[in-house]
């Protein structure tokens, strides 16, 4: 039972002192709780993870996430394992994930909350009459196809890398916050220490080795759904053809990859 | 200021972008406005603002150098700023600013000082020992032929350098309007019309600044004001004032009329957040009341002005108008800029701007930000004096009788 | 000759454009030997970005071990969840993020929370959440004593079956609580099998599906006290079941 568990001790410590990608990439490759997942099967593709010790190949993958509104229940763990799994400072408005509630009234009036991002739940509204419709919405960086942020980075600090995830080069980042400003979603922030910009990173780290998202990890209810776009045995495009899908703001053309099924029009 | 109120993103909590970057276009508009001034005089012949055509060549090059400053200061690591020379991602609004700024500095603004005080320079620098004058000799570069042919040279490099310049001048501050109008994601930005209004706005705050560095240089010599240049220069700014105005109305009316989603919150924050900088200190403080005034005493119109007023008293008023503008400018970038991040991106809620007193994106360094292109303006006129009874050959000239006719050499 | 032309011609320029021209040369030289120097090699290699980045962004510590590791080493526990209603729950839902538990189990002991505070994060009762989600008062629902005394968390299906209606359905009994419905029992107009309370989405509770059910009480010529509201039902929005208009569990909203 335990015996496996110093390989993989092992393993991690390889892929720390590797300094070249793909010396790193291949280290990771035979790292044993990828090979683990291989016996065990998971969420993510059967296929992919037979190809189990050899080196991650980005060119192979492109990730999206799918969110059902319908199943999300607002208790706000994911807001917790976000900041737990990457270190994301812990005050009320450093968010690499979020999520808001929608308190539609029979008057028209939305009212919209996120009380510390919604990590300790959600106190249960006051007066509560007239509502017509309340539901809970996650938020995260879209990692849109044809994002904003990207395009307006003066450096290239941010970027989008084959397997279609944005992210942001804190040793290269400047912290000029133009890519906060250019962000539809409020996705983005500045990390108030290191004065970089920081956002999700649809926890990267984890995804090269076989695992979901911390948030997808922990979501109880699996109303969060990872997997790759344009591939018919992952577990998001059965999640896409079996629901009708929205994403948010789609008239700014960023073409999100974070598809919500279930979205009411008042969410923004 | 009221507290937050409805719906902000969580992110949305701190504005990103505070009072330095207000300060940034302020500035670039002065360059610019300065800069298109003079080229009014060396390109378009006007012959009644030739004075000051030195006079805001150097204002632009104090204010350039300036300009970058807030830029810098309000970066998060302010030590990584040169990988924007390095690494330009040629896609970004922003990252174009290392070319155009470098551009504008080196291309049109520096040559052209340099051109036209090429001569000046070598002659000043002749015969005379000390610090003023060695500076000037390395300035020269070693270009010191003072022939007629390259005088010559001299005089159609400049021109030419200006004709550059004017859209130059054009670029750098549409350009940083641009920075604005292309964020998409932000409905009070994004407009077509935002590089237009940075632009004539730049014309207008740079002549109501030439006519106060003027006005205030001409006092502080003892020499008396020339009127007629103060006439056309407030002429000049009437125009653009018009312009100014009549673009920001048919930006403001196409919003209105479109009336698109984000109307709502954003009349709410007009009414609300904007009150004091926009409808009073930038429309009728900045805008109506000096359109006004100048309209009345300035020779627009007519020869003399719709009310012939005695020469001091217009003075009064240009100075007063020329103020006015300052402040209705500042209070115009200051709406772009705060406005467009006092409301949240989920049009639901308005935020607040807490601004600072003391550290690196407080009053004091802006202000001392704004201050400084002022300093470094006098130390420019001393090093390279604008005046025109400065003007080697001119008259005797300041501190050396070296009238050396460039004829011969 | 050519050297002589050559210089004849450099003279030919002026001295200002010469002298311009070194600089400029000097400047754009150092330019780009501070681009040689300055430039991150790994810059450009897949894109505008540093391709080494991606190795550091990729060496980020793993928090959450993920539910596969977990299932290696307790088996039972997996099992039993497997069977439960917490069957999609993840075990690092509750355990926080154990990557290091996985490493040396000895050394990093997951916590357990216990409190009552903690199940009412997902199970207190809130609007917001979707219906048919199980919710329970954390006031009301047998105060004060901890969760865990009557629910295995890896199992939570109560020992023993609850014995009100509002245990679980806490939202529409404190809606009907301050309607004039409030004296009705649930089960004046459901038919609820026994099972219901054991196997809840297999034994669904009946609901009125007729105007003439809610006629019994409400029809002019009903038997009910007088004091209740009457319709004239062929008359009073013929062709609508009465809940299309009226919710039930609080009638007089609109």
């Amino acid at each position: 039972m335990a015996g496996e568990l110093p390989t993989t001790d092992e393993a991690t410590q390889d892929s720390g002192a590797a300094p070249g990608r793909r010396a790193f990439v291949t280290a990771c490759g035979a790292l044993a709780v990828t090979t683990l997942l291989v016996e065990l099967g998971t969420d993510l593709e059967a296929e992919e993870q037979a190809e189990g010790p050899e080196r991650y190949d980005p060119r192979e993958h492109y990730y999206g996430m799918g969110i059902d509104i319908d199943k999300c229940i607002g208790c706000g763990r994911c807001v917790e394992a976000c900041k737990a799994e990457n270190d994301v400072p812990r005050d009320a408005h450093s968010f690499r994930t979020w999520v808001e509630r929608y308190v539609i009234h029979a008057d028209g009036e939305t009212a919209v909350d996120s009380p510390s991002g919604g990590i300790e739940g959600f106190p249960e509204p006051t007066g509560e009459a007239g509502v017509l419709r309340t539901f809970f919405v996650p938020k995260l960086c879209n990692h849109c196809a044809n994002p904003p942020c990207v395009q307006v980075c003066p450096v290239g600090a941010t970027f989008t890398t084959e397997d279609g995830v944005v992210l942001v080069d804190e040793e290269y980042c400047i912290g000029c916050r133009y890519c906060i400003q250019a962000c539809p979603y409020g996705a983005r922030f500045l990390h108030p220490t290191r004065r970089t910009a920081q956002k999700c990173t649809f926890c990267y780290h984890r995804v090269v080795r076989g695992l979901v998202p911390a948030c997808v990890e922990v979501c109880p209810t699996g109303a969060r759904i990872f997997g790759e776009v344009h591939r018919r045995s992952s577990p998001l495009e059965r999640f896409r053809r079996f629901n009708e899908i929205q994403v948010l703001k789609p008239h700014l053309n960023t073409d999100p990859k974070v598809f919500y099924a279930n979205l009411d029009g008042q969410v923004r | 200021m009221r507290p937050m109120q409805g719906y902000v993103y969580p992110n949305e909590f701190e504005l990103h972008w505070g009072l330095l970057i207000v300060v940034y276009p302020y500035l670039t508009g002065l360059v610019a406005g300065a800069f298109i001034l003079a080229s009014l005089a060396r390109v378009f012949n006007v012959r009644e603002v030739q004075p000051v055509y030195r006079l805001s060549l150097l204002t632009a090059l104090a204010f350039l150098i300036a300009a970058p400053l807030p830029l810098l200061a309000h970066l998060g690591r302010p030590e990584r700023a040169f990988e924007i020379f390095l690494t330009p991602n040629l896609r970004s609004a922003m990252a174009m600013f290392g070319f155009v700024y470098a551009w504008y500095l080196m291309v049109v603004l520096l040559l052209e000082i340099w051109f036209d005080y090429r001569k000046d320079l070598v002659i000043w620098s002749r015969g005379s020992t000390g610090v003023l004058s060695l500076v000037r000799r390395i300035l020269t570069l070693g270009a010191t032929d003072l022939s007629e042919g390259a005088l010559r040279f001299d005089a159609g490099a400049g021109k030419l350098i200006t004709i550059v310049g004017i859209p130059s001048a054009f670029l750098l501050h549409g350009y940083v309007g641009f920075i604005f109008g292309s964020v998409k994601a932000n409905p009070w930005w994004s407009s077509v019309l935002m590089p237009v209004v940075f632009l004539f706005s730049a014309i207008v705050s740079g002549i109501a600044l030439m006519l106060l560095i003027f006005m205030i240089s001409s006092l502080v010599r003892f020499k008396r004001v020339d009127m007629a240049c103060m006439d056309k220069l407030a002429a000049f700014l009437m125009y653009a004032l018009v312009v100014d105005f009549s673009l920001e109305m048919l930006d403001f009316t196409q919003r209105l009329y479109e009336a698109e989603e984000s109307i709502r919150i954003l009349s709410q924050m007009l009414s609300s957040r904007l009150v004091l900088s926009l409808i009073v200190l930038q429309v009728l403080v900045g805008t109506v009341l000096p359109l006004m005034s100048l309209a009345l005493v300035a020779p627009t119109v007519r020869k003399q002005g719709l009310v012939k007023v005695p020469d001091e008293l217009r003075r009064l008023i240009y100075f007063v108008v020329a103020v006015l503008i300052q402040i209705g400018i500042f209070s115009t970038r200051w709406n772009v800029v705060i406005g467009g991040q006092l409301f949240s991106k989920s049009l639901r809620g308005l935020t607040v701007y807490k601004i600072e007193l003391l550290g690196i994106e407080g009053m004091l360094t802006a202000g001392a930000i704004v201050v400084l292109p002022l300093v470094i303006l006098l130390v420019l006129v001393k090093l390279l004096p604008p005046w025109p009874d400065a003007e080697a050959g001119a008259t005797a000239g300041i501190g050396l009788g070296l009238a050396v006719s460039p004829a011969r050499r | 000759m050519a050297g002589r032309s050559a210089r004849r011609w450099v003279a030919a320029v002026p001295q200002q454009v010469r002298h311009l021209g070194a600089i400029f040369a000097l400047l754009v030289a150092g330019l780009v030997g501070a681009r040689q120097v300055l430039v991150p090699k790994t810059f450009g290699e897949r894109g505008h970005y540093r391709a080494a980045a991606v190795d550091s962004i990729v060496a980020q510590e793993i928090g959450y071990a993920g539910h596969a590791a977990c299932e290696t080493c307790h088996p039972d526990i997996a099992d039993k969840k497997g069977q439960s209603y917490h069957r999609g729950v993840a075990c690092e839902v509750c355990h926080g993020p154990q990557a290091a538990h996985v490493l040396a189990p000895m050394d990093h002991k997951p916590p357990a929370p216990r409190e009552r505070a903690y199940c009412p994060l997902c199970h207190g009762y809130n609007p917001s959440r979707p219906t048919g989600f199980p919710q329970i008062d954390p006031v009301l629902h047998n105060p004060v004593r901890p969760c865990i005394s009557c629910h295995d968390p890896h199992d939570p299906t109560p020992p023993h079956p609850p014995e009100s209606c509002a245990a679980c359905h806490g939202e529409i009994a404190r809606t009907k609580a301050i309607s004039y419905h409030a004296e009705l029992p649930c089960t004046q107009c459901h038919a609820v099998d026994r099972r219901h309370s054991v196997s809840p989405r297999q034994q669904r509770p009946s609901k009125p599906t007729t105007r003439e059910f809610c006629g019994r009480c409400h029809a002019q010529d009903a038997d009910s006290p007088p004091e209740i509201p009457r319709v004239d039902l062929a008359s009073h929005g013929p062709g609508y079941v009465c809940w299309q208009c009226h919710y039930p569990h609080h009638p007089e909203a609109r």
